[in-house]
């Protein structure tokens, strides 16, 4: 038996037929474009200070609410390591919000509030704008 | 860092900086001799021996000083510490243009050894962040007795990929299921070769 044999069996062939078929219809569409990007920052620093959760709590959220049009992506240190996890979240056609200090429970509010209301969570954020004066 | 996915995450961000396409990742356990090792391995564009040198120390940077950005890197000096703290060795190898090897060892039963903490987890980020990477696992574990018993488990990313098709690696659902599929095989790894230790312990 081949790794990948050994690797499909283990992860029941059964569950990944289901998830194909349940997208073969939405996949042009989320292929065409999406509406809010949110990039992760995963430097060392990030990683260290619990990136990954964070990173886990966000996508947990957009598959409980199958939401589509949101890609998530890994950046490395943004240069303010002390603020780590940070978060960038960019709605299409608006300035990106660098969101620091994360954990999962505020990544989850970003989600809901700024990512699916539209409304910016200023508690959290840090900075607005494309600036790179770090 | 709090375990060593977390190291194995950082260090891949490495591999991915380097131009990676694919990453090997080899954890092995092997608890009669009492040793377990992490080895990461990519097919990026390598590194010339000065610079090889120069990584492990944690005052380095290969950022670009006209930039004004200064940005040291801390993940392999961190790793080298973690591992040669607790008897293990730390290793590195490159070359410019046939990528880079990196080998961390450990005693398991040190005290201060971390623990691999959630792997599955790691897979998640590395495959949400940089879908387009090919990412294969292979978690070995030898137990005691070292005559069967053991646990072999690999993940390929593009056999995913392969039984996806047309729909993307990155969808949330299907990364929840990658790192809970692996949790469940590495959990259920580690119960069989606690029994085999027990069972042997017996004997």
């Amino acid at each position: 038996m081949t790794q990948k044999e050994a690797f499909m069996q283990r992860l029941t062939i059964d569950d990944l037929k289901k998830i194909k078929e349940q997208y073969e219809g939405t996949f042009a569409l989320r292929h065409g474009g999406y509406r809010a990007k949110v990039t992760i920052h995963m430097g060392t620093c990030g990683i260290a200070a619990g990136a990954r959760t964070v990173m886990g709590a966000l996508v947990e959220a957009l598959a409980q609410k199958d939401v589509q049009d949101v890609i998530i992506t890994a950046s490395g240190c943004a240069g303010f390591c002390s603020k780590e996890p940070m978060a960038t979240v960019e709605i299409l056609g608006q300035a990106p919000v660098k969101y620091c200090c994360l954990d999962p429970e505020k990544m989850k509010r970003i989600f809901a509030e700024h990512i699916q209301g539209g409304n910016i969570v200023q508690e959290y954020a840090l900075v607005m704008g494309n600036e790179n004066s770090y | 860092m709090e375990d060593l996915s977390l190291h194995i995450l950082d260090i891949a961000e490495n591999s991915i900086n380097a131009g990676a396409t694919k990453i090997v990742i080899r954890i092995a356990e092997d608890h009669g001799k009492d040793n377990c090792s992490l080895s990461v391995e990519d097919d990026g564009r390598g590194m010339d021996k000065e610079t090889l040198l120069k990584s492990e120390d944690p005052f380095f940077t290969c950022g670009d000083n006209r930039k004004k950005k200064k940005r040291f890197g801390l993940g392999i000096p961190l790793l080298k510490q973690a591992a040669t703290e607790c008897g293990g060795e730390f290793r590195l190898d490159s070359e410019p243009g046939r990528g880079t090897t990196l080998f961390a060892s450990f005693r398991c039963s040190h005290i201060d050894r971390k623990p691999l903490g959630d792997i599955g987890a790691t897979m998640l980020s590395m495959m949400c962040g940089h879908p387009e990477i090919r990412y294969v696992l292979f978690y070995d574990i030898s137990s005691a007795s070292g005559n069967g018993g053991g646990f072999h488990y690999g993940f390929d990313s593009d056999a995913l990929k392969e039984a996806l098709g047309d729909t993307p690696v990155n969808l949330p659902e299907i990364l929840i299921m990658v790192r809970d599929s692996i949790n469940r095989a590495v959990a259920a790894g580690r119960e069989q070769a606690k029994m085999t230790l027990k069972s042997h312990n017996k004997v």
